[in-house]
């Protein structure tokens, strides 16, 4: 397959990329430009760790073929964890002991943070389906509902 | 305690983690890198009749390839059965071995190359049932030429204490159940992965998801014949282990080969499917057990035999098979007690360690079997569980040494909390509740290869910068083994955990520990980081006594200060850092751990011995659907005794991270195979418990205060395991009244069970 010359807009940056066109999103990202940040679980779109923003909707990076992300908007974790304080979402995932391994933990925040902007209200139940593609083998998921819901108050205020 | 022992203290790596900047094995990359892929055999047992690589070696972009006979030396995590080579030599095992590797510039490049390896086999009978295993075969079908008897069998674990067969024959009160178990796998999120460097000056690096940096070190040096003093094993930030990462493995051997041939890196990270096909599980096991006791409750006996299906290589399968066993010696008394396990190799994918390794299904029987003496007596089951715990300072039938034991304060918490006195066997049809107890070791009182030195060291070291740096092999899996060197520092020295840094998980820099498996972490790592911390307070107290003429046992370190009483002497940490210094420059102080001389004279006697011994009790709300069949888990107390929580947001991480494998394993979670190739390696199919499967916790913590572990300290991250699948098949019971002898509970088990009974 023939490469392509590809421009494409992360985190508010411009990168030109050499892609193949079968390649997907989380491939391009880590392999080729760095952003390893991003991770991939499965590789199969089972597990949610590799999310990511694309025109503020969140994707599964290892479903998404890069080509069809030209033009668009592409935001990371490494996008969300530039400024200095952490996004409350981080911020509560630390402080309740919403991670032990940290491997499923970029892509939680990358589902939560879209989730509770669409969702400002959620309470338990709806966080619990909210984060439902996001396989965690560590936590059983109380601690990371726990921070997604204390983030959900803060943001409210 | 003064300090952050006890509090909920944040991970320090969270931050790190959450921003997506930890640096886990794949993350790295190297000039030059190259990636390697394996040709995986399609045969589930055969002999390899001819193997070509030599197209695949002149294919564009291909560095090197290797087979089996390149690095033929076997190796294994136990000694005692170190059966199995990088890649197949001769002969394949399992569906999925390696049988080739391919090193390439790109990952395409290695991927392309392999599919143009040729490969002919010739078929052997494969054995995929345990029970076949058990056979006498032909030698040529043996599965190892060791086995003995020209049967297919591994190992045989067996231990009789006072006859409790005579005892089962004339019991009065007596149950028998033939229970069945599913594998299970690990299912940690991050797939393994490995990158080797061959460095300028002829010595290897090696960095690698691993539980056990120290073993994997042992390993490379054997299989490629390099001197230990030229290896260092690294592990960097880690996605999940639970066991999975605690053998050395296959593709580290390769890639660290390819490293060395090369002379390039060379890195391999796996597939999902890969993941899966590795495996290093929870055996597919099949148990008979019977228990009696008397009229009071009181447990007189148990015995039970037990096959369990070990896949094509040894692991940690001799462990696994006396656990199955001798881990039922707590949390009940049983003086006429009995097993024998056979742990069968099989052409699978094999087995190995797994969270609360070995004792997981025994304690599903056990706690089944207890609930039906309950029912024949007419007892509660809460009551007859009372009446048998062992008392604290004891030992059990097989020598156990048990200290603190805090199960009668679980049980006592979490039938409060419940409500369990008015809602047991009264909530109406469909819904249920189900009482278990847990036991596991904290730690392994015997190093897996005996030596002379102690279990860990922990240095640490103070400098110029008023920074205390926890040097330890320790690793950080997810379980917070950083975070608790930090907190033992911060408290020992009373200065803010952000003076303390942790060095880990090198083999060149930190000094040995023998890894993360058996829960020995906390209380062998932390008992030297205890003395290693409080050694540099002793140091820097008599420095300043000697100068401010002082006796140095009248400092107080608190607060980031060292003071009197009177505060006649008051200095900042680094004041005090300073006048330690003085003329010395930095220094390291160093603190050990060596197990107290335990257990039996018996051969088999040092299985599962530990310096302490964790207790729970769980109890599990469920409801049953009786169309569909399906099983809910909707809530879970638990209690659990880790003697004193260092940690407590740890604590209950290990707590509800066991709850949430507890229920996979006993409703949905199974590696299904047909004629030894697996078909369900990935998580469509192998369904792991999600966000919506989580049942309300209610978490407490039973801190009994073990004389022996860090501030009271004992483990909390498999013995929480125990209690849930049992606790969640006496839960079905209570609503539907059906017992669940096999697991995972999937909806058609369910209904056919229902189906016999009405
Ligand atoms: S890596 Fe994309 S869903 Fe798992
Ligand atoms: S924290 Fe390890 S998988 Fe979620």
């Amino acid at each position: 397959m023939k490469s392509k010359i590809t421009k494409l807009s992360i985190n508010g940056f411009e990168h030109i990329v050499l892609v193949n066109p079968d390649e997907t999103l989380v491939f391009t990202l880590r392999e080729r430009l760095n952003f390893t940040g991003t991770k991939k679980c499965c590789d199969e779109g089972t597990c949610g760790s590799c999310t990511i923003l694309v025109d503020g909707i969140p994707v599964l990076g290892c479903l998404t073929p890069t080509v069809r992300c030209v033009g668009k908007t592409i935001i990371t974790i490494e996008g969300i964890s530039s400024k200095e304080d952490l996004h409350p979402v981080q911020k509560y995932l630390v402080k309740n002991g919403g991670l032990q391994c940290g491997f499923c933990t970029p892509g939680v925040v990358m589902t939560a943070i879209p989730f509770l902007d669409e969702h400002p209200n959620a309470n338990r139940e709806k966080i619990k389906e909210g984060l439902s593609g996001n396989l965690c083998r560590c936590t059983g998921y109380k601690k990371i509902i726990d921070a997604v819901e204390n983030a959900g108050k803060e943001l409210k205020v | 305690m003064s300090g952050p022992i006890g509090k909920p203290t944040p991970y320090i790596d969270g931050v790190e983690k959450v921003r997506g900047q930890a640096m886990y094995t794949d993350d790295y990359k190297l000039p030059n890198m190259l990636y390697l892929t394996f040709l995986r055999s399609t045969e589930s047992h055969a002999k390899i009749k001819s193997l070509d690589i030599s197209s695949a070696k002149s294919y564009p972009g291909v560095v090197a390839v290797a087979t089996g006979k390149d690095i033929p030396v076997s190796f294994g995590i136990l000694p005692i059965s170190p059966d199995e080579t990088a890649m197949a030599v001769e002969k394949v095992r399992y569906n999925g071995e390696i049988v080739a590797a391919v090193a390439g510039k790109t990952v395409e490049a290695a991927q392309e190359a392999v599919k143009n390896i040729k490969v002919e086999y010739e078929s052997i009978t494969a054995f995929t049932d345990p029970h076949d295993s058990l056979e006498k075969c032909n030698l040529e079908e043996q599965i190892h030429p060791h086995t003995k008897d020209g049967k297919n069998i591994h190992k045989t674990a067996e231990l009789r204490f006072n006859e409790p067969e005579k005892e089962l024959e004339t019991a009065k009160y007596k149950q028998t159940g033939f229970f069945k178990f599913a594998g299970v796998t690990h299912a940690f999120t991050e797939p393994h992965s490995t990158l080797a460097i061959w460095n300028g000056d002829k010595t290897l690096t090696v960095i690698s998801a691993t539980q056990v940096p120290h073993y994997l070190h042992k390993n490379l040096s054997k299989v490629l014949g390099l001197p230990l003093h030229k290896i260092q094993v690294q592990k960097p930030a880690l996605g999940g282990g639970f066991g999975g990462k605690s053998d050395p493995f296959p593709h580290e051997m390769i890639t660290a080969y390819m490293a060395m041939k090369t002379k390039q890196p060379v890195k391999c990270t796996f597939s999902r499917e890969e993941v899966f096909i590795t495996h290093h599980g929870r055996h597919p096991t099949e148990m008979s057990m019977s228990v009696s006791c008397d009229n009071s409750g009181k447990i007189t006996a148990l015995d039970t035999d037990i096959i369990i299906d070990g896949g094509a290589y040894g692991s940690f399968g001799v462990v696994t098979s006396y656990y199955n066993g001798v881990l039922l010696q707590g949390p009940y008394k049983i003086d006429k007690f009995g097993f024998r396990t056979r742990r069968a190799y099989t052409n699978k994918h094999q087995c190995g360690a797994m969270r609360g390794h070995g004792a997981v299904n025994p304690r599903y029987a056990v706690e089944v079997i207890l609930d039906m003496l309950a029912q024949d007596l007419n007892m509660d089951p809460c009551d007859l569980r009372n009446k048998n715990f062992l008392p604290e300072n004891s030992f059990t039938v097989g020598e156990f040494r048990i200290t603190s034991n805090g199960v009668r304060d679980c049980l006592d918490t979490v039938r409060k909390k419940s409500d369990w006195d008015k809602r047991y066997g009264k909530l109406p049809y469909g819904r249920g509740l189900g009482i278990a107890c847990g036991f596991f070791i904290s730690g392994s009182a015997l190093p897996i290869i005996w030596n002379r030195y102690p279990q860990t060291v922990v240095h640490a070291k103070l400098d110029f910068d008023g920074r205390i740096v926890m040097f330890s092999g320790a690793s950080e899996i997810g379980q917070g083994s950083d975070t608790m060197l930090v907190q033992i520092a911060a408290e020992e020295l009373g200065i803010a955990l952000d003076y303390v840094q942790v060095e880990v998980a090198d083999t060149k820099t930190t000094p040995v520990d023998l890894g993360s498996y058996s829960s020995r972490v906390t209380f062998m790592v932390g008992n030297a980081a205890k003395t290693a911390s409080s050694n540099i307070r002793k140091e820097m107290a008599k420095a300043i006594g000697k100068e401010k003429n002082v006796s140095p046992d009248k400092l107080i370190f608190a607060n980031s200060r060292i003071q009197t009483q009177d505060k006649s002497i008051d200095l900042s940490w680094e004041d005090g850092v300073e006048i330690a210094m003085a003329g010395r420059g930095a220094f390291v102080e160093s603190g050990h751990y060596i197990s107290p001389k335990l257990g039996g004279k018996y051969k088999g006697a040092g299985a599962g011995l530990s310096p302490s011994y964790s207790f729970g009790a769980f109890i599990s709300e469920v409801t049953v659907n009786s169309d569909t069949g399906e099983v809910n888990v909707e809530k879970i107390w638990a209690a659990h005794d880790c003697g004193k929580a260092l940690n407590p947001l740890a604590v209950e991480g290990q707590i509800e991270g066991s709850i949430h494998m507890g229920i996979g394993q006993a409703l949905t979670e199974e590696m299904r195979y047909k004629n030894g190739q697996q078909m369900n390696p990935n998580f469509f199919d192998y369904r792991i418990p999600s966000s919506v499967d989580t049942p309300d916790m209610d978490i407490s913590i039973i801190e009994s205060n073990d004389p022996e572990g860090p501030y009271g300290a004992k483990e909390a991250g498999e013995g929480p395991i125990h209690p849930v699948l049992p606790s969640i098949g006496n839960a079905v019971y209570d609503a539907v009244g059906i017992r669940m002898m096999e697991l995972p509970m999937t909806p058609d088990k369910v209904l056919s069970k229902l189906k016999e009974m009405s």
